[in-house]
C-alpha cells in the first residue's frame, strides 16, 4: 500500500510528531495527576489542561499566521513568541 | 450504585478513532502536507515551504473573499435574529395553531441546500420564475445573474427564507420556557408590552439566542452550496465566499499547495469560533464564580 500521495516531509512528519508528543505527553500527565486540573482563570471560565493545551495550540497557529502574514518567513520568532504564549497560557488562563 | 471500573473498555473506543483517522486526520495530515509543496499531479512534489501562506495571507482575492464571507455573515445576523425573535413572539403559545406554526417553521430547515438553490434560482429568473417575473412586470430591472446588488440581494434573502425557521424556532424554545407567574407579576406591576419583551423575555432568550447567533454566524461563514447554485460566485467574483473560491482554486485550477494553505486558514477560523461557541455553549446558564471576600 503506497502512502505517497500523503506527500510525506521530514519537517510536516516532525510537525505531526510534535503534536503527537503534546497529546502523549498530557497523557502522561493525566496518568499521575488525574482529574485535569480544573480552575477559573483570567478568562473567567473553568478550563481543563487539555483546554490550556487547545487554547496555546490554536494561539501559536493564528502567531505564526500573522507572523507569515505581517513579517514574512522565518519562523523562529513567532515560534519562540509562541512558546512564550503558551507559557502564559498555562500559568493564567 | 457504584461504578465498575474496566479499562478493557476503552477497546469499545477502536472503531470510533479508526473511523475519524479515516474520515479527518488523515485528510488533514495530507493537506498539512500538500500547502508545503507544489504538485503538477502524477504524485510528485517539490517543496515550497510557506510560500503558499504568504501568498494567500498577502493576496487581495483572499482577504476580498473573506471581506465578503464577514459582510454576507454580518447581514444575514442583522436581518434574521431580530425577524426570528419578532416572528417568535407572535406565533401563539398555546392552542391548535402551535402545530402547525410548527411546521411551517421546520419545512424550509428541512429542504436540503442545493435544493434550495435550485429552487431561488429558478424562482428569480425573469423568464419563468414568479419573483424574477414579477420583478420585471412592475417595472424592477432584476437579473441576478448580472447585476451585483441583485445577486446579493437574491442570496441574503434566499438564505433569510431557509435560515430564520431555526432562529425562530430556538426563540419560542426560549419563550414557551418562561414560567406565567412573571407574566403575572408584569401584570400587577402594569408593565407594558415593551417593558415585558425588555426584562422578562429577552433576558430569559439570552441563552438560546447565544445560541442561535454563533449557529447562524457559523453556517453563514460556511456557506457553500445554496450560492453556488443560485450565482456560481458571480458576477464576475461578486458573491465569490470563501468556500466557493477554495473549490475554484483547488478543482478548478488544479493549485493543490495555495488551496491547501487556504484552506488551513480557513479552517482555524473555523476552528476559533468553534471553540468559542462550545465555551460559551458550556458556560450558559451556569452561575458565575463567586468573589471570595476576604
Amino acid at each position: 500500500m503506497s502512502f505517497s500521495w500523503m506527500a510525506w516531509t521530514l519537517p510536516t512528519a516532525l510537525f505531526w510528531v510534535g503534536i503527537v508528543s503534546c497529546l502523549i505527553s498530557m497523557c502522561v500527565w493525566e496518568y499521575y495527576s488525574p482529574g485535569g486540573n480544573p480552575r477559573v482563570g483570567i478568562l473567567r471560565f473553568e478550563t481543563t489542561r487539555g483546554d490550556r493545551l487547545f487554547i496555546s495550540l490554536l494561539g501559536s497557529a493564528f502567531i505564526h499566521l500573522a507572523w507569515l502574514g505581517l513579517v514574512g518567513p522565518g519562523l523562529w520568532w513567532a515560534l519562540g513568541i509562541s512558546f512564550v504564549y503558551a507559557i502564559c497560557v498555562f500559568k493564567t488562563v | 450504585m457504584e461504578k465498575t471500573y474496566n479499562n478493557k473498555a476503552w477497546l469499545l473506543v477502536i472503531p470510533v478513532f479508526l473511523l475519524v483517522a479515516i474520515s479527518a486526520i488523515i485528510p488533514i495530515m495530507t493537506v498539512i502536507n500538500y500547502s508545503f509543496q507544489d504538485t503538477f499531479g502524477k504524485n510528485v512534489f517539490f517543496w515550497a515551504g510557506t510560500e503558499w501562506f504568504i501568498d494567500v495571507l498577502r493576496s487581495e482575492r483572499f482577504h476580498d473573499a473573506l471581506g465578503r464571507n464577514l459582510l454576507f455573515s454580518f447581514i444575514i445576523l442583522c436581518i434574521e435574529i431580530p425577524l426570528g425573535i419578532a416572528i417568535a413572539l407572535s406565533m401563539p403559545k398555546k392552542g391548535p395553531w402551535v402545530p402547525v406554526c410548527l411546521v411551517l417553521m421546520a419545512l424550509p430547515l428541512l429542504i436540503p441546500w442545493n435544493v434550495v438553490g435550485t429552487i431561488w434560482q429558478i424562482f428569480g429568473r425573469g423568464d419563468i420564475g414568479l419573483l424574477g417575473y414579477t420583478m420585471s412586470a412592475i417595472g424592477i430591472d432584476y437579473n441576478y445573474t448580472n447585476n451585483v446588488f441583485d445577486a446579493w440581494a437574491t442570496i441574503i434573502i434566499m438564505d433569510v427564507w431557509h435560515w430564520t425557521s431555526l432562529v425562530v424556532l430556538l426563540c419560542y424554545a426560549g419563550l414557551v420556557s418562561i414560567p406565567e407567574a412573571y407574566y403575572q407579576a408584569a401584570r400587577i406591576d402594569g408593565a407594558s408590552k415593551w417593558s415585558v419583551f425588555r426584562f422578562i423575555q429577552l433576558p430569559k432568550m439570552q441563552g438560546v439566542l447565544i445560541i442561535a447567533f454563533l449557529l447562524r454566524f457559523m453556517d453563514s461563514f460556511m456557506i457553500y452550496t445554496e450560492p453556488f447554485v443560485l450565482t456560481g460566485g458571480g458576477p464576475g467574483n461578486s458573491t465569490t465566499f470563501l468556500s466557493i473560491d477554495l473549490v475554484k482554486q483547488a478543482i478548478g485550477q488544479f493549485d493543490l499547495g495555495p488551496a491547501a494553505a487556504m484552506s488551513l486558514i480557513y479552517q482555524l477560523i473555523v476552528l476559533l469560533v468553534c471553540y468559542v461557541f462550545f465555551t460559551v455553549m458550556s458556560n450558559v446558564g451556569t452561575d458565575k464564580p463567586e468573589e471570595v471576600e476576604e
